[in-house]
């Protein structure tokens, strides 16, 4: 499909669907949001840029394979998950990190439930874009 | 949930209005002879839905559903612009077919 309107419009869009992906990841914690539909945004906005221009451009604005992309989440999820057996705690359950705590203050929470969600988000993202790719290679 | 009466009936009015418009373009949907008939079709259901969504957010005093909007307005027009390429290469397809045909 040669459109210029569409070209150029899709960078715009597919840079505001990113980012509005990683805003959905970050707050999935304590408001509507998460892993999952953060990565069906993110990969929506590299559909875009597909359609508008070619999958060998889609790629290379990728610059990883997606398939490797799934794997490296799965990995991220499985080390989040079994990290709790380090702690002595029961598998999947979430381990807090209070940077900077102070009295009254809880500082920068970390937790292996955010590297879980990461882990899900690349997953759902390098899945859905290696069907995509495929299905438009394949078409 | 805000408390005016003046905004709750227009909330009514709206909702009544979208309910309309969607029944409408959904007939058209199902009953529009030609492909493009649908595409408009279902294009403008996607605006209601955001339309919707905007309005429930004002009427259940929930900020969430305009994320929904939000996305909804941004990918809603994948689904037009997949189904103008689909379109596009049937009567690529259909031409060159013809021109074997002819050929022949």
């Amino acid at each position: 499909m040669n459109s210029l309107i569409l070209k150029t419009a899709s960078r715009y869009l597919a840079a505001i669907l990113l980012v509005f992906s990683i805003h959905m990841l970050l707050r999935g914690h304590n408001e509507p949001g998460g892993g999952f539909i953060g990565g069906l945004i993110g990969a929506t906005g590299f559909v875009l840029f597909a359609i508008a221009g070619s999958v060998a451009e889609a790629r290379k604005a990728l610059r990883i394979e997606p398939q490797n992309l799934a794997m490296i989440g799965l990995g991220a999820s499985a080390v989040a998950g079994l990290s709790a057996l380090f702690a002595n705690k029961a598998p999947f359950s979430g381990l807090w990190l209070f940077l900077f705590a102070e009295e009254g203050s809880k500082g920068l929470p970390l937790s292996s439930i955010l590297l879980f969600d990461i882990g899900v988000y690349l997953v759902v993202m390098g899945a859905i874009l290696t069907l995509v790719f495929a299905i438009e290679e394949e078409v | 949930m805000i408390e005016s009466a003046f905004l709750n009936f227009s909330l009514t009015v709206s909702m009544v209005l979208l309910l309309a418009g969607l029944i409408f373009s959904f007939i058209r949907l199902v009953v529009g002879p030609t492909l493009p008939d649908r595409v408009v079709a279902l294009d403008l259901m996607t605006v209601l839905i955001i339309v919707f969504c905007g309005i429930f957010a004002i009427l259940e005093d929930k900020p969430a559903f305009l994320d929904v909007a939000l996305v909804l307005a941004l990918v809603g027009f994948l689904a037009t612009v997949a189904l103008a390429r689909y379109v596009e290469r049937y009567t690529q397809r259909e031409q060159s077919t013809r021109a074997q045909k002819g050929q022949q």
